[in-house]
Parts: C-alpha cells; sequence; structure tokens
C-alpha cells in the first residue's frame, strides 16, 4: 500500500504542464498567426499569386516575395546539398580520429556563428568579392541562360547585392545542418555493409556509393528537409545582401526579395491594422513552409534513422 | 580499367576533401574579418559609451555600444528565467516521466520540430501576442519571444543527458522508498553538468538572435529605462548600423560582431572542452 504523496503529484503536475510548452506553442503559433492576419486570410489566393503590395489601396500580394523565397532557397539547397554530402562523407567514412572531431567542431561552430554575422559578412565581403570575380565569369559562360544573363546595364549595378548572393549565403548556412545529420546517418551504417562490399572487390569510393549512400538516404533526405527548413525562413544574412526590391527578375544577378525580408522590413512602418494582418499572413505562409519541412526532416529522422541504429545495435 | 576505377576513386575522396575546404574557408574568413575588422573599436569607451551620431564630416566620434551591451545581458538574463526552468521541467517529463508513453514522445518530437520554426515567425508571434495587447515594443516581449525559443532547445539537451544517468541509480532510490519525485530531482543532480552545458548552448543561440527582436524589442538609441520600454541590442545595432551610409557606425556594427562573435564562440567552444571524451 502506497500513501498518495503531495511531493509526487505537485512535482509530476509540474513536469506535465512544463512538457506541454511545445503543444502549446504549436497550437499557439497556429492560431495566433490565423487569428491575426483574419482582415486578409478572406481575399484568398490572390494573397499569394498577387503582386501588388500596396499600403494606400490595401492590396496585398506576396508573389515576388514568395518567389524570392523558393529561388534562394533551392540555390541554397543546389549548392548546399552536394557541398554538405561531401562533407559528411569525408567525416564519417575518409577521416578519423583527430582530423575527424577537430575537422566536426568546426563545421558545427558554422552552425554557431549568429545570422546577423552572415549579413555583415555577406555584405561587406562575399558580395564585393562575387560581383567582381565570379559573376562576370559565370555571366561571360554561360549568359545565354537567362537566368545567369546580364541583368542591369551597366553589369552588376547592385555591386553584387542579389537573389543569387542572398541564396549562395544561404548555402553555407545550410551546411553545418545537412551535414551534421547526413554524417550521423552516415555513421549508423553497419559495418558489414561496407565489408560485404570491400569484398566484392569495390574500391572505397565504390563502397560509398554502394553501400554508405544507398543505406543513409533517408538520412539524407530528412537532412535536406530540415536544411529547407531552414532556409526558407532566414531573414537577417538575407535582408542584408538581397537588395530587397519586391520584383520577379528572369537574372538571378538581380535584387529581389522574400517572405522573411518583407515582414522584417514593413513590420516597423505598418500604417494600420489590414497591413499587420497581411504581414502575419505572410508569417503563417513562412510557418506552414517550415512547420511542413521540419516536421517531415524529424519524421523521417525518427522512422528510419533511428530505428535502424537501434537495429544496428541490438 | 583498374586503373580508371583507381583513378575515379582518387578523385572521389578529393572531392569530398574540397567540399570540406568549401565548408571551412567562410568559417575561417568570417572570423578572421571580425576580428580584424573588429578589434580596431575594441576599447573601454565601446562597452561604458553611448552611440556617436553619424559621422557626417571629420573628426568623428567613436562612441560605443554600451546602451546595447546592457540591453542584450538583460534579455538573455530575462530569456533565461523564462526559457531554463520551464526547459528543464519539461526535459525531466520528457526523460523521466514520459520515456515510453506517448505523450512523453510526442512532446520530444514536437520540440524538435519547434527547434526548426524561423525566429521571424517568432517575432510575428509574439507581436500579435503581446506586442499589441501592451501597445508597443518592449523588454517583455522580446524575453517572451527569447524565452520561447529556448524551451525547445533546454528541454531537448537535458532529456539527452538525464538519459545518460544510469537507471541503476534509479533503481536503487526506488529500492529504498523513496518518493519518484526525489528521485527525478536525484537524476537532475546527477546530470547537471550535461543540463548546464546545454542551457549555455540555448543562451548562446539566442545571444545572436535578430529577426525577432526587430518585431518584438523595436530599438532604442538610450540606456534601458523600464521593462515595458524598447532597449537597444548589440544585433540590432550590427544590422542598423552596418547597413546605414556613415563610416563610424560601419566600424562600430564590427565592434559588435566581434563581441558577439567572441561570447557565441567562447560559450560552444567552452561546452565542447567540457563534454570532450564523455563519449557524446
Amino acid at each position: 500500500m502506497k500513501r498518495t504523496s503531495v511531493g509526487d503529484l505537485a512535482f509530476k503536475a509540474a513536469v506535465i504542464i512544463a512538457a506541454s510548452a511545445a503543444l502549446f506553442l504549436s497550437v499557439v503559433y497556429f492560431y495566433e498567426l490565423i487569428k491575426g492576419s483574419a482582415l486578409t486570410l478572406g481575399e484568398g489566393w490572390s494573397f499569394l499569386t498577387g503582386s501588388t503590395w500596396d499600403t494606400i489601396r490595401n492590396i496585398y500580394g506576396i508573389y515576388p516575395e514568395l518567389w524570392g523565397t523558393v529561388v534562394t532557397s533551392a540555390i541554397a539547397l543546389c549548392i548546399g546539398v552536394p557541398v554538405s554530402v561531401g562533407v559528411a562523407v569525408f567525416l564519417s567514412e575518409v577521416s578519423k580520429g583527430y582530423l575527424r572531431s577537430s575537422l566536426s567542431f568546426l563545421v558545427e561552430m558554422l552552425a554557431a556563428v549568429p545570422s546577423v554575422i552572415y549579413g555583415l559578412w555577406g555584405l561587406f565581403v562575399l558580395a564585393p568579392f562575387l560581383s567582381s570575380d565570379i559573376y562576370p565569369s559565370v555571366e561571360r559562360y554561360f549568359g545565354f541562360i537567362p537566368i545567369f544573363s546580364c541583368p542591369t546595364s551597366p553589369c552588376f549595378f547592385f555591386g553584387g547585392l542579389s537573389v543569387m548572393t542572398a541564396g549562395v549565403i544561404l548555402s553555407i548556412m545550410v551546411i553545418p545542418i545537412i551535414a551534421a545529420i547526413a554524417r550521423d546517418a552516415m555513421l549508423a551504417v553497419p559495418g558489414s555493409q561496407r565489408e560485404a562490399a570491400y569484398a566484392l572487390g569495390a574500391t572505397r569510393s565504390e563502397t560509398i556509393r554502394m553501400s554508405v549512400l544507398t543505406y543513409a538516404r533517408s538520412g539524407i533526405v530528412a537532412a535536406v528537409f530540415l536544411g529547407f527548413a531552414r532556409a526558407v525562413g532566414e531573414t537577417m544574412a538575407v535582408l542584408m545582401v538581397i537588395g530587397n526590391e519586391s520584383v520577379v527578375s528572369k537574372s538571378l544577378f538581380n535584387p529581389g526579395s522574400t517572405i522573411a525580408t518583407l515582414i522584417a522590413n514593413e513590420f516597423s512602418e505598418a500604417s494600420s491594422a489590414v497591413n499587420v494582418s497581411a504581414l502575419l499572413e505572410g508569417g503563417l505562409v513562412l510557418l506552414i513552409f517550415s512547420f511542413a519541412a521540419s516536421f517531415v526532416g524529424r519524421l523521417i529522422i525518427k522512422r528510419f534513422v533511428t530505428g535502424r541504429e537501434a537495429a544496428t545495435y541490438a | 580499367m583498374n586503373r580508371r576505377r583507381a583513378l575515379f576513386n582518387k578523385l572521389w575522396i578529393a572531392g569530398t576533401v574540397a567540399a570540406v575546404g568549401l565548408a571551412v574557408v567562410p568559417l575561417v574568413a568570417i572570423i578572421a574579418d571580425v576580428a580584424i575588422k573588429g578589434a580596431a573599436v575594441i576599447n573601454f569607451d565601446f562597452f561604458t559609451k553611448l552611440p556617436p551620431p553619424p559621422c557626417v564630416v571629420a573628426p568623428c566620434r567613436q562612441g560605443g555600444l554600451g546602451d546595447a551591451v546592457q540591453g542584450t545581458l538583460i534579455l538573455v538574463v530575462l530569456a533565461s528565467l523564462i526559457g531554463i526552468p520551464i526547459g528543464v521541467l519539461s526535459g525531466v517529463y520528457v526523460s523521466e516521466y514520459g520515456a515510453n508513453n506517448p505523450y512523453g514522445v510526442s512532446m520530444r518530437f514536437l520540440g524538435d520540430v519547434l527547434a526548426g520554426i524561423p525566429s521571424i515567425v517568432t517575432g510575428a508571434l509574439v507581436y500579435a501576442l503581446v506586442v499589441v495587447p501592451l501597445r508597443g515594443y518592449s523588454v517583455t516581449a522580446g524575453s517572451v519571444a527569447l524565452g520561447s525559443m529556448m524551451i525547445p532547445i533546454v528541454s531537448n539537451t537535458s532529456a539527452e543527458a538525464l538519459k545518460g544517468v544510469p537507471n541503476s541509480i534509479r533503481e536503487a532510490s526506488h529500492a529504498l522508498g523513496i518518493r519518484k519525485w526525489r528521485v527525478a530531482l536525484q537524476s537532475v543532480a546527477v546530470a547537471k553538468r550535461g543540463i548546464a552545458t546545454g542551457s549555455l548552448l540555448a543562451i548562446a543561440r539566442i545571444t545572436g538572435e535578430t529577426a525577432v527582436l526587430l518585431l518584438t524589442v523595436g530599438t532604442s538609441t538610450l540606456w534601458f529605462s523600464g521593462f515595458g520600454k524598447p532597449v537597444a541590442t548589440l544585433t540590432f545595432y550590427i544590422y542598423y548600423f552596418a547597413t546605414s551610409p556613415y563610416s563610424n557606425w560601419k566600424a562600430l556594427a564590427w565592434g559588435a560582431a566581434l563581441v558577439l562573435i567572441a561570447v557565441v564562440m567562447g560559450i560552444n567552444a567552452l561546452v565542447r572542452i567540457v563534454t570532450r571524451g564523455k563519449g557524446t
């Protein structure tokens, strides 16, 4: 017979309430942003498809920002995923001992750098470097493709402040996230898989492709989802290098804007309740994007990667 | 044929080395640029003086960002007071009570998902939830926003640290008839180092936050004047001064970046050294 203890009940109640913060926050995010954007939510899809942002006539369309968000994230993943997978392969398959642990530390440090410092460095160092040393060559050899064409006359009038530069800085920022998760997925690949490949006479790179990458692919896909979640909502670094023009350009060397930069730029000057509502609806769109990507990424990790790890060590 | 495969193998490995180079070079460049340009303005005045007026004609006053150092410290302390206790308690539930029940597992999962929500969205939420009812940007709104961002990080790292506590300690306590909540607190005491490092990492993370502050704290160019008022922060000055056309303001932005990067990287390096050889 056990007496019910007040201390036990009170403590259990306290920890349950604290743990429910995650559920509470998830609900509150959606509830408050839907409630806050009620004034513009009724306009329907024109919010996503319209290109006019007019605070006087209260017409709100974020199509250029939606385009900028998708394109900058896509550039970030196009550059970031191959580099991250390369880093992960090096960390899990090629290096070992002290080299592995110190390089892991350096890559983790990339994630620790605050985004506003990426913005500062992007604005004063990366953007001028890209526009004077890299973009002109890209334009010369690939300029026949519209996205790499000469945007202005003279070329690169904006000193590198462009959708492309925003994508490049984002690609640096997603590397530590994608690389860390992909590395963990590769480290969870059982040694027997590698040994089987070597026993067939495969070289190291063939083993990596046959055994490691194949086996770890769900973890790599999860990593890409989480990298996307990071890129899609990144604000400060993008805000400082994208040039902040609400346009859809055919050249990536032109300025643009994203949903996150729109919110950051406009909030302090929001003039009316409808204007605030439109900005909160932008926040809702970002929430849906990032929550969905983060949710799917975490689900894959939970379902496949940890399951395999458990099976490996069982 | 074999030579081709050997060559291909070498190229492949070289590719991974190049990828590591591509990832590490920006980190080194950022740290070097910030250290060199920031060091020029770091002195006693930087931490004690208010920002100077914009420099149009020489001589320019350098001034400092004392208000931002103060504001950032206040926000981090208040956010920690909200985020760390709730986060640790939540971690205790996830590890000690809910490790095997669906609710605990789901909360752990949701915490991971929440950690992926962009800070500008948290800013928009706290704007609707706190700034609108209080009719203005304030330290209070900023602390709530930063504190809520700490909760999932602290909760998950605490739960991870508690998982490392050997079950035999819990079983021994239970066998002695000690109440469950005392046993849980005992586990917290055993895992205190891991919980502390998790909390430190959360502090490092929110010290560098900017976007969320734009929508909650606003800004000020004066010393702290009350919890219901805006306050200056290091990260806001980095953004605001870097995008201004004035040379003395730009110089201060690099100084603020150096202070910030020293704090954030210092915490991360410290945590790394403390946890080294712990098998995690």
